[in-house]
């Protein structure tokens, strides 16, 4: 069936199996590879992107589901790269293989639209579905920290949702 | 993190066989190389190599607009080595980092050497030969310069990519002196001027990963995401049980679900063992969701074969007779064990049991090939392609020549990529459908069941100490994994472990228990399960002689003794790893140092915990690295474990290379450590895996990890690496941190199949 939504700011339609998970739909039919595939059930959040800004875990959210959304991935979280959760993880040199980032900075950056100032527990309740294996934790609580006191934008760095 | 101390560097001695070569390039750039004289080294005997030397894999290229391109010949799998190597390159050549520009080269075994990524080595394989490949291009662009400018190079200087004439103050960028460079003759690499490491610019400052820019803006392409025209997506489906085959299946049936090209069996074939091609079901279609549909209704009828009648608990009974009888094979005996046991004052026992464990890197296993007018070409995510061209060669009957390996970067390794298998599975279906590329993804389930797993290990311990506490003798018999005298991979357990040299009556014994699991190396192999044993078992000898942890483990390193009467040493012993620079004898000084200075930053016996809150010490010798560390943990009166606080003190020699890289590796070794230690166990039973998810096999999650503070004592010793040594002290001191609290030892993993409630 034709599904119709905003990817990133884009109108897209795509003719796909209406139970055929968004992440496929977005890696395979979309071709675009930035949003990961890490367990296929929802328990590591390398999947994550936000519908209509809820942080979603795509790998478990049909795309039938979705008709009519609007979906932000790790490539369209800015114009070009400069989301303040995008800047503070280059500037505490966050990742390691890298693979979870695109999740974890959705996540993150989901976390600090709702709650500007988050404290640790805070960052513990909204980070705890995003597995990093090569354990950045303390890392990525020190990014959103420091993401929390910049300015949101630098440029064209808007949001497209 | 905190850097403890600034010696002098010492630096090793170069490998006089090799030399620099330079080449001009079209557009009028240089590229420079290092290579060793044919005939020298064993490896291109081996390969059979007809070129008259072989690459060191060293390169630099130098263009006329002053961009250093570096060459990066190792997979990268998040240990940081893409940024590590070339940081050494561009400190001796005096550019500025940010024109540095980094390559990541694919398979060639005819240029390039060790392109892997395992066992800690690249620092120490690389540390000079890379520098001496940066200062030598930088001697000879000086020379260029002394040319071009009619002065003599003693009057020449350079910084941020240009020469200067000190005294006139004239510049010359590198750029402008590539074309004269490239017609002088290369300096000799074994006696070319390295910089004094006070002078180091790159070398020791924190720099950031070269690909993070990209990699947080979802631009960095993984193995995962390679896409060719017209490409299908497989799955692979092996038998449950391991080493099983596949008889028949219901494939006109899966062939006709929606988008399913094709379904076929595969026959094991090759080489690799359990971790080569095996028997299984391919399912080939449109798109990868579709293969799994598909996949869903796939019935096969397996011969599940002899592993079948395995299980976990069948090794722990066979563990606990063999620990009752004679064992198999004795591999160190020093002194007399039985005469000290006798005349000791306090003497204890300890069976230790740790479990199998898988290595779950995130991005799931998976290759891309295509197989083509007789050639095969792969994009493969895999620490060791050589290794995975070898098993495919072996298992498809096809040349060496013939299979091209792209290095894809890898979402993670820790010694999972070490194996091929998935490799070997990727180009056999794509053979089996010629000029089609094929995307093979396995799914988690795939992954956690069908991984080469740490093995499990059980160690019964017996010790004593004389009546001043300290520790005279000490036995283990080892029950691991093997047959006929030989231990499956990773399973061994080297002679001159510690604590072998430092207990005057000694012995190590071992038997073994046929297995038909997959093992491998998994993040500091051996050490990972043999750290938690012996140290925790040093930890209740300390409490049966009434002293202090932290003494009695420097009284014990203290204690080194004269040559021993009889040692055995096999092959791989975990203290020196595989590869790389031959292993060094452990060193109780080092050990001591950092002991010493764990125990100071985390104020070690001067702290008034309440019931339920306690600190434990360990440390451990693997991979050249020396690490001590300290957890502080409490456990709630129902049982429930939470780690405070860890301190970690290491001493991986004179220079830390990255030090941002070097805190992230360190303080993620230690969580993964943690990790092991709280809930990961893979249980076997009828010859299979039972755990097939993360939501049966946990990994750690944001609101379990504890502060880590980092702390490096920087000594006179060759700079060593890090992507494993920091793991194996953090298990035993989390258990002995455990006792601490609540005078309940541990000896047996994980911790969330253990009883703490107290109280």
């Amino acid at each position: 069936m034709a599904v119709s939504f905003k990817v990133n700011g884009k109108a897209v339609s795509v003719d796909v199996p209406e139970d055929m998970p968004l992440l496929w739909v977005l890696r395979d039919v979309l071709d675009m590879k930035g949003t990961k595939f890490g367990c296929g059930i929802a328990q590591c959040g390398a999947c994550t992107v936000h519908v209509d800004g809820t942080p979603t875990r795509s790998c478990q959210r049909r795309v039938a589901s979705v008709a009519g959304t609007s979906v932000t991935t790790i490539e369209g979280l800015s114009a070009d790269g400069t989301h303040p959760v995008q800047r503070a993880w280059e500037e505490i040199d966050v990742p390691q293989c890298g693979y979870c980032q695109a999740g974890q900075i959705m996540s993150a950056a989901a976390l600090l639209a709702s709650k500007p100032n988050p404290t640790d527990a805070d960052i513990d309740q909204a980070m705890n579905g995003n597995i990093c294996r090569c354990a950045t934790y303390l890392r990525i609580r020190q990014a959103i920290h420091r993401a929390a006191q910049m300015p949101a934008t630098v440029g064209s760095g808007k949001s497209n949702q | 993190m905190t850097i403890l101390g600034t010696p002098d560097t010492k630096t090793s001695g170069v490998d006089r066989r090799s030399f620099l070569r330079v080449t001009a390039l079209a557009g009028g750039g240089i590229l420079l190389g290092s290579y060793l004289k044919f005939g020298e080294t064993t490896e291109a005997f081996a390969a059979g190599t007809a070129a008259a030397e072989t690459a060191l894999g060293n390169f630099i290229r130098i263009t006329p607009d002053g961009i250093v391109t570096i060459i990066a010949k190792n997979p990268e799998i998040g240990q940081g080595v893409k940024t590590m190597l070339p940081m050494l390159i561009a400190d001796e050549l005096d550019v500025d980092w940010k024109n540095v520009r980094i390559e990541q080269a694919p398979l060639d075994t005819t240029k390039f050497q060790g392109q892997s990524a395992g066992g800690s080595t690249a620092t120490p394989t690389n540390w000079e030969p890379m520098r001496r490949v940066g200062a030598a291009a930088r001697a000879m662009l000086v020379a260029a310069a002394a040319q071009q400018l009619g002065v003599p190079e003693t009057e020449l200087e350079t910084a941020s990519g240009v020469v200067r004439h000190r005294a006139t103050r004239k510049e010359v960028k590198y750029g402008e002196l590539v074309a004269k460079a490239a017609t002088l003759t290369a300096p000799d690499l074994a006696s070319v001027k390295l910089k004094d490491p006070k002078d180091f610019k790159i070398i020791g400052t924190r720099v950031t990963g070269v690909d993070v820019k990209d990699i947080v803006r979802g631009q960095t392409k993984f193995g995962i995401d390679t896409v060719l025209p017209g490409m299908l997506y497989a799955s692979y489906v092996k038998c449950p049980v391991f080493g099983g085959k596949a008889v028949k299946a219901n494939l006109d049936e899966i062939k006709s679900q929606p988008g399913i090209k094709h379904a076929f069996i595969v026959d094991q074939a090759g080489q690799g063992g359990l971790m080569g091609l095996l028997s299984g079901v391919a399912v080939v279609g449109d798109n990868w969701w579709l293969v799994q549909q598909a996949r869903r209704k796939l019935d096969v009828t397996w011969d599940e074969g002899a592993t079948a009648s395995q299980s976990s608990v069948g090794f722990a009974e066979q563990a606990a007779s063999l620990s009752k009888q004679a064992p198999h094979q004795n591999l160190r005996k020093d002194g007399d064990f039985e005469g000290a046991m006798k005349s000791a004052a306090k003497t204890a026992d300890g069976a230790y049991f740790y479990p199998f464990i898988a290595h779950a890197p995130l991005e799931p296993q998976n290759t891309t090939a295509v197989f083509k007018d007789g050639k095969l070409e792969i994009w493969s995510p895999s620490q060791t392609p050589a290794g995975g061209r070898g098993i495919v060669q072996s298992a498809l009957g096809l040349k060496p020549e013939d299979i091209t390996i792209h290095i894809s970067r890898s979402g993670g390794g820790f010694g999972r990529r070490l194996s091929n298998d998935y490799m070997v599975e990727a180009a056999a279906i794509a053979k089996q459908v010629p000029g089609v590329p094929v995307k093979l993804l396995w799914t988690r389930e795939d992954d956690i069941t069908h991984d080469p797993y740490r093995p499990a290990g059980f160690h019964y311990f017996s010790g004593g100490t004389d009546a001043s506490g300290k520790l005279v003798a000490w036995r283990d018999h080892f029950v691991t994994f093997g047959a006929d005298g030989r231990t499956v991979s990773s399973a061994n357990l080297g002679a001159g472990e510690f604590p072998a040299r430092f207990i005057p009556n000694f012995v190590i014994d071992q038997s073994l228990i046929p297995l038909g699991v997959p093992t491998g190396p998994l993040r500091a192999p051996g050490s990972n399960g043999i750290a938690f044993a012996v140290q925790s078992f040093i930890d209740e000898l300390a409490h049966a002689a009434g002293k202090d942890p932290v003494q009695f483990r420097l009284e014990l390193l203290a204690n080194e003794q004269p040559a021993p009467t009889q040692a055995a040493q096999p092959a791989g012993a975990p203290g020196g790893g595989r590869g790389g620079p031959p292993p060094i004898q452990f060193d109780g000084k080092r050990m001591s140092g950092v002991l010493q200075a764990v125990a100071d930053r985390s104020g070690w016996g001067k702290q008034n915990l309440p019931k339920g809150t306690g600190m434990g010490v360990a440390f451990h010798f693997s991979h050249r690295g020396y690490f001590a560390e300290v957890v502080q943990a409490t456990v709630s009166k129902d049982g429930a474990v939470k780690v405070d606080k860890v301190w970690v003190v290491g001493d991986i020699g004179a220079q830390i290379i990255n030090p941002s890289n070097a805190e992230n590796q360190v303080q993620g070794a230690v969580l993964d450590g943690i990790a092991e230690a709280l809930g990961q166990e893979i249980t076997i039973d009828k010859g299979r895996a039972v755990q097939q998810n993360f939501n049966a096999y946990p990994l750690l999650r944001m609101r379990q990890a504890p502060p880590v503070d980092v702390a490096f004592k920087v000594t006179e010793f060759p700079v060593t690496g890090l992507g494993e040594p920091a793991l194996p002290p953090v298990v035993p001191a989390l258990c002995n941190a455990i006792f601490a609290a609540t005078g309940k030892r541990i000896r047996s993993l994980p911790l969330s199949k253990q009883d703490l409630k107290w109280g």
